[in-house]
């Protein structure tokens, strides 16, 4: 088995890197092509890059931030947000993105899924899962789907998702801890990795999120201070998380 | 030192690219001509065989190696070297070595993330098939991590994703060229 993930998540709006709490008032935290080059220093395993706004006129503004990203990283770099047709993960991809993330559109159409596996190869699909009590949202969060989190995992797997990276909506920006329970439940039902997404607010949340998970999604602990990703790998190596050593 | 990288339609190309160019490389076109020849590996191996095809790539490549010229393969670019790979119920390879790529069956598919390669340290894989081959040169966690055959190496593993470790993996296979 690789070793446990530590992933930096960017979510971006208008150019920006913003953060809010449970998906709503987002605020302002830097810029985002030094944030990626900050954690990709500070020995970030992946980066994961999220257009939380994602709309159609800013397509161009993201592929071209994601150019401007990718350029300072050495390390795997996965964009989501609007990702719509195969077309839209091509731009990304050939703008130097490793991974495109997969989110609403799938849910409406689960052939994209399909479709961008094997023209990317699962490797480069992850489907995005928001869940809210178990049971997964749309659109940022703001629309109910009425699907069963694990469920939408398991037929996203079956359509070549190589990844599932799961938020939980309960649990965004709290820093109150990983929605263990929702992440097991998911990662017992897939075969392929699972990054466990929101909550993170110390050390030992993010160990307990890779016992269930091979990888945790970081961004509320750290944008103040992407310095904070070398304290944290080393409080994990305290916590006997075989965290990498860079 | 020029470094061509093979375009097929698939694959993490501007990748590649950046790295060669932080050590110093000049990128050009030439496949036959150039010091090194890299074949990435991003993508499913229909596709990128067909690309490769279609490309006149895979002549290139064979020319290459005919004439003892070097050739990287990396990740699915290894899997379409060796002869033969389950991947999309079955595929031809490019035969430059000797082997068949197979389904990994341990563990989480696709193997996604970093991992040891004996004795040298973390690099990153993310992959779904493996090598099989008796040219295997290092292993990580019983996967082929490398093998060589005549002029070619090829990596399982990501260079270009592995951070200061992969950029010391592909200087001193630039500098062992020059």
């Amino acid at each position: 088995m690789p070793l446990p993930r530590l992933i930096p998540c960017l979510d971006v709006a208008g150019g920006r890197v913003v953060k809010g709490v449970k998906f709503q008032g987002l605020r302002d935290v830097g810029d985002p092509i030094e944030l990626g080059a900050a954690y990709s220093d500070a020995g970030a395993d992946e980066l994961v890059f999220l257009d939380v706004k994602a709309t159609v006129d800013e397509r161009q503004t993201l592929v071209e931030l994601v150019r401007g990203v990718a350029g300072r990283l050495a390390i795997p770099f996965t964009v989501g947000g609007g990702v719509r047709s195969v077309a839209d993960a091509d731009a990304l991809l050939e703008a130097g993105a490793d991974k495109v993330g997969v989110n609403s559109a799938a849910l409406a159409r689960p052939e994209l899924v399909t479709e961008l596996a094997s023209r990317l190869g699962s490797q480069a699909v992850v489907v995005a899962i928001d869940a809210e009590g178990g049971k997964v949202r749309s659109h940022a969060g703001t629309t109910a789907t009425g699907r069963d989190a694990a469920e939408w995992a398991r037929e996203a797997e079956a359509r070549g998702a190589g990844e599932i990276l799961l938020t939980s909506i309960d649990a965004d920006g709290t820093r109150a801890g990983y929605d263990l329970a929702l992440t097991a439940t998911v990662a017992d039902a897939v075969d392929v990795p699972v990054i466990a997404s929101g909550g993170a607010g110390n050390a030992r949340h993010v160990a307990d999120a890779l016992g269930v998970a091979q990888a945790a999604l970081l961004a509320s602990i750290l944008h103040e201070h992407p310095a904070r990703l070398v304290t944290l790998r080393t409080e994990l190596r305290d916590l006997g998380v075989n965290v990498r050593w860079s | 030192m020029n470094v061509a990288i093979c375009e097929y339609g698939a694959g993490n190309v501007r990748s590649v690219t950046l790295a060669f160019e932080r050590l110093g490389a000049r990128i050009v076109d030439d496949v036959r001509a150039a010091d090194l020849a890299v074949l990435p590996g991003v993508g499913a191996a229909r596709a990128a065989m067909d690309g490769l095809r279609a490309s006149g790539h895979d002549a290139a490549l064979r020319e290459r190696m005919a004439a003892g010229k070097p050739v990287l393969g990396i990740c699915l670019g290894l899997q379409l070297a060796l002869e033969h790979t389950e991947e999309d119920g079955g595929v031809e390879g490019l035969g430059l070595l000797p082997g068949r790529a197979h389904r990994l069956r341990e563990g989480r598919v696709p193997r996604m993330g970093w991992a040891d390669v004996e004795g040298r340290g973390a690099f990153y894989f993310a992959h779904s098939y493996a090598a099989d081959t008796p040219c295997a040169t290092a292993w990580s966690e019983g996967v082929v991590a490398e093998a060589r055959h005549g002029s070619f190496v090829g990596v399982q593993f990501h260079p270009e994703k592995s951070g200061a470790a992969g950029a010391r993996f592909l200087e001193a296979e630039c500098l062992s060229l020059a």
